[in-house]
């Protein structure tokens, strides 16, 4: 039996000393979510009977992925000795587009259980939330999961955690979520190493908010973090970046079903909600006091969420585009780093330019528009934030390419830089520093994580890393290779803005910002693709890539030269009306690039990249 | 004819026609197309409404002249009690499958019909279509004497190899015997000819219209294969049997086909037809492409009186039940209204050399001349005149240059 808490700590009146809050960092996959519901049976919180598996992660995006978005906290109680002891487990993003969010839930714990698949090792992600983890002065405990696998090689890894955080490798614990060995030592080794939380318990109170959430019940959700003083229900709090006041509405901890508590005090973790709509009144980040006893200084670490990808967003269905602006409110209600604003394509339409804090945001955002409102949508390529800066000593910000000054001459232009750091077997090497040289990178240094793999760490254009960089290093390194970034300024560079052109005429959807060496490889591809997707027209279209006035690349649709019923007697008439009124209606939904006809669908297949050969029949 | 019937509205078993039917009949040619739904084998690329032998389920081939004079007597009812006038018919024809598989005897025996209850205008056109190897010179001069004016003779290809992939079972040499025939017979004579067939060069192709050319008919239709769902030929492509005939080539065949045409004296007078002369073009065809009216006799037939076009039962025995019963053999049909009129005249008189008078196109229509003209699709001069006609670029677009024209 496991030695469950015969006497739990009441919330709002613990003592600090009896509160141990900590996250775990892992991998995806790593089996983070197993754990974390093995701890919940193990504890005693959730009856076995409703546990379903992944408890914590909450959206269907998240189970099916087996990865965590949203993090949430569960209080947990655990015995050891005669002493009850309340756990507060904040799970955190695993993802690095959320660094700011993970950063945020670390600085709500004292302590760390580093997580790594016995078979497989750290991870970059992995890596680089050990670092921020390590920033904060968290106390880390190293943990080997799924030691149960038969691939596992428990000593092996063990050597290699041990040499980055340091101690021995048998202060290394081995468990598994799946069947629960070694999870209860893990426990009693949270409260015994994880410090305690300290507070002043008489100075106005300040809570971090390390999540905040939508419910389309209670409306948002936030999850803090007490550090000074004590909450308690009913009362008016501020949030200190914007002044805002709300009424606290419930107070309480999850349990991990919301329990509303008389309040939270010093050191406890727990969520408020106070009838707000929009989780930008509720900021990631920002802390909370009272409006009748506000303290003077916010928690440290706050920032305002920035985009750092932006991508044009249109419904594949043109008459869509009002359900696709409802959706877009909507999401935004949960997802305070989302931004748009409309835009208008001629290959693609009426739509939205939105920023996202990465790639995986971005995919997020677009399959939960397709799966929670049942929208098709198609993405245009992404793309970063750059400073262009004119001769005239004007600057503009692109986030789009058809920002891009056109008229003045380029004084420079500034892309945005990350530090990336991708963590390989060693045979992979070569063909990484290839890739990562190919796409302008700069070696920042490499080094040996145990015997056979290494971290190899790149400066490089973000430009770079949004195109399709991740899918070719997971292909070149047969799916080894994990990545992770960092932003790292910007710089100078030789960028150019290439436009496509049907017939003399622009498509806004294929312009791109690329550095001058690859304006080339980039027009030719584009104009290989469309060449291939647009269908023979009754005149010839030529295909042009150019920079401002100076064509880089060509291609041609050769005339089409046969399009007529070679028999059209009394039996065919019918026949033949009825055709022509197909082809009618199917004119309609062509998009016109001056006089050329373009079905949608050879847009969208160029920009997906899914070029196949248009019917030459029809 | 197409062997997939329309989707339509049900025809009535009286074959009564509304009264918009008769508007204008009088200015309105009359003909009358018979179709005659046998042939010997099932070629490949066919999708006509033909029956071989094992195919006939009943119907007999030696009844069938008797059903399809019971629609024309039928025929002439029907469009008395609708209010038609009687008019003479300008032109018959009689097409298949292959008509000349009926003894000449039963063709004449329809013609009779036809010219009982209609009466034949002087000058009237009577073809049939034949296959050059299932006609005699006594079956020729016998429809000659019976009142044909005009054979119209399927050559396709004077290739062996192409009429091998067509299905075609004729020896090449036969064409000119026949032609010979029906020239000792008095008839006109027409040959067709198919390109793009797979596996045909430009080369093959060339072989083929000189050939033609040598026989001296006195018109000539040049078709573009078309591979049809559900025939053989489709199922040999969609295998990878066979090469889909490419447009290009197509094309290329077209245009050379013109120019050795039209240096032999021809002149095109619709997308897929030439004549040595003015008086040697297809009456009854252009009647088609006129928006004349005429009466389809026969399984599968369509007819058009007025704006209403209609379609016969499929099969030959369910044809042969409801004429034997006294029903009209009408399974469906449409009513057009006057926009619908006005598309059909639009696509169908744009394929004719006489062409489109422009002052009758709607604005739309107007608008897009100077851009066709602009892309070499129309003629210039005619255009001024104010006629539309197709340039031979314009031909081989002409689906394309309706679309242009009834743009709104």
């Amino acid at each position: 039996m496991s030695p469950r808490a015969a006497d739990p700590p009441v919330p709002a009146a613990t003592d600090p000393a009896l509160i141990r809050n900590f996250c775990i960092i892992a991998h995806i996959d790593h089996g983070k979510s197993t754990l974390a519901d093995r701890m919940l049976g193990i504890t005693g919180v959730v009856a076995d009977r409703d546990m379903r598996a992944q408890y914590l992660d909450r959206m269907d995006i998240e189970r099916e992925r087996g990865i965590t978005i949203k993090s949430q906290a569960v209080r947990m109680p655990w015995q050891v000795g005669d002493t009850s002891y309340a756990l507060n487990m904040i799970d955190t993003p695993g993802h690095v587009d959320f660094s700011y969010e993970v950063s945020r839930s670390l600085a709500a714990c004292e302590g760390a259980i580093l997580l790594v698949d016995a078979a497989q090792g750290i991870e970059a992600q992995t890596l680089a939330n050990l670092y921020l983890a390590l920033e904060n002065d968290l106390e880390i405990i190293p943990v080997l999961n799924k030691i149960d696998l038969p691939a596992a090689e428990p000593e092996k890894y063990a050597r290699e955690l041990a040499d980055l955080i340091g101690g021995s490798p048998d202060d290394v614990l081995r468990v598994s979520g799946k069947t629960g060995v070694g999870v209860e030592d893990l426990l009693d080794r949270v409260v015994e190493r994880i410090p305690a939380p300290v507070g002043d318990a008489d100075a106005p109170p300040r809570a971090m908010i390390f999540d905040s959430v939508y419910d389309s019940y209670r409306g948002v959700v936030t999850y803090v973090r007490m550090v000074d003083g004590k909450l308690n229900p009913r009362e008016r709090i501020q949030m200190m970046s914007t002044r805002a006041t709300h009424e606290i509405l419930e107070i309480g901890v999850s349990a991990p079903e919301p329990t509303p508590t008389k309040g939270l005090g010093v050191g406890e973790v727990g969520y408020l909600i106070t009838g707000v709509k929009d989780v930008r009144q509720s900021k990631v980040g920002d802390t909370v006091t009272t409006a009748a006893k506000p303290a003077t200084e916010p928690l440290a670490g706050y920032t305002e969420p920035l985009p750092m990808v932006f991508s044009g967003l249109y419904p594949i269905d043109g008459s869509d585009y009002p359900e696709l602006r409802e959706a877009l409110d909507k999401l935004k209600l949960s997802d305070a780093a989302l931004v748009y604003e409309p835009e208008t394509s001629v290959a693609l339409g009426f739509g939205f330019r939105c920023g996202f804090l990465g790639l995986l945001h971005l995919e997020i955002v677009t399959e939960r528009l397709r799966r929670e409102f049942d929208l098709d949508i198609i993405a245009t390529a992404p793309s970063v934030v750059y400073e262009v800066t004119t001769e005239d000593r004007k600057t503009v910000t692109v986030t789009n390419p058809s920002e891009f000054p056109t008229g003045a001459k380029i004084a420079e232009v500034r892309e945005p830089v990350v530090k990336a750091a991708i963590l390989a077997p060693k045979d992979y090497v070569g063909t990484i520093m290839e890739l990562c040289q190919s796409r302008r990178g700069t070696l920042l240094g490499m080094e040996y994580l145990g015997e056979d793999r290494v971290e190899i760490r790149y400066n490089m254009p973000l430009g770079e890393i949004v195109f399709d960089f991740f899918d070719n290093l997971k292909s070149k390194t047969a799916g080894y290779a994990s990545l992770d970034y960092e932003p790292a300024g910007d710089q100078a560079a030789d960028l150019v803005k290439v436009d496509i052109l049907l017939q003399g005429e622009q498509v806004d959807a294929f312009s791109a910002i690329v550095h001058r060496d690859k304006a080339y490889a980039y027009g030719v591809l584009m104009t290989g693709r469309l060449r291939e997707l647009i269908p023979r027209q009754q005149f010839e279209v030529p295909i042009q890539a150019a920079i401002g006035a100076r064509i880089i690349a060509r291609e041609s649709i050769r005339a089409m030269r046969k399009d007529v019923l070679a028999k059209c007697y009394g039996g065919d008439i019918t026949r033949k009306r009825k055709l022509l009124e197909k082809q009618k209606e199917g004119k309609k939904r062509m998009k016109m690039v001056g006089r050329v006809e373009v079905p949608q669908e050879a847009f969208i297949a160029a920009l997906s990249g899914e070029t196949e050969r248009k019917d030459a029949k029809k | 004819m197409a062997s997939a019937l329309p989707l339509g509205e049900p025809a009535p078993l009286d074959g009564l026609l509304p009264p918009s039917a008769a508007i204008g009949a009088h200015e309105r040619a009359f003909g009358v197309y018979v179709h005659v739904p046998f042939c010997r084998v099932r070629c490949g690329y066919c999708d006509f409404n033909t029956y071989t032998a094992s195919e006939l389920r009943g119907a007999r081939q030696v009844d069938y002249a008797d059903h399809a004079i019971g629609e024309i007597r039928m025929s002439r009812r029907m469009l008395e009690a609708s209010g038609v006038p009687d008019r003479p018919a300008q032109t018959v024809f009689f097409g298949g499958g292959t008509p000349t598989l009926l003894p000449a005897t039963d063709l004449v025996r329809m013609l009779d019909a036809v010219r009982t209850e209609f009466g034949l205008a002087r000058g009237a056109e009577i073809t049939t279509e034949a296959n050059p190897d299932s006609v005699g010179p006594d079956d020729l001069a016998g429809l000659a004497a019976g009142g044909f004016t005009r054979v119209s003779f399927g050559m396709q290809s004077a290739v062996p190899h192409v009429l091998a992939a067509l299905d075609r079972t004729h020896d090449p040499a036969r064409v000119p015997l026949a032609v010979r025939w029906a020239r000792q017979a008095g008839l006109d004579v027409s040959l067709d000819l198919i390109y793009g067939t797979p596996g045909e060069s430009l080369d093959d192709w060339r072989r083929s219209v000189d050939a033609a050319i040598v026989e001296r008919p006195d018109h000539l239709s040049a078709y573009a294969l078309i591979v049809e769902d559900g025939t053989k030929l489709a199922r040999q492509i969609r295998r990878g049997e066979l090469a889909e005939p490419s447009d290009d080539l197509e094309a290329d065949m077209y245009d050379l086909a013109d120019e050795l045409l039209v240096a032999a004296g021809y002149e095109w007078y619709e997308v897929s037809n030439w004549a040595t002369a003015p008086e040697h073009r297809s009456r009854h065809n252009l009647g088609y492409w006129r928006g004349d009216d005429w009466w389809g006799v026969g399984p599968g037939a369509h007819s058009h009186v007025g704006g209403v076009r209609w379609w016969n039962a499929k099969h030959p025995s369910a044809y042969a039940d409801r004429v034997t019963a006294g029903h009209s053999p009408a399974v469906g049909r449409e009513v057009l209204d006057a926009s619908t009129r006005e598309t059909e005249r639009v696509l169908l008189a744009t394929r004719i050399r006489e062409g489109l008078d422009i002052g009758s196109l709607g604005a739309g229509g107007r608008r897009a001349v100077a851009g066709l003209i602009a892309d070499d699709l129309v003629d210039a001069r005619t255009a001024l005149a104010g006629a539309l006609t197709l340039t031979r670029r314009g031909r081989l677009l002409a689906d394309a240059v309706v679309r242009r024209l009834l743009e709104d």
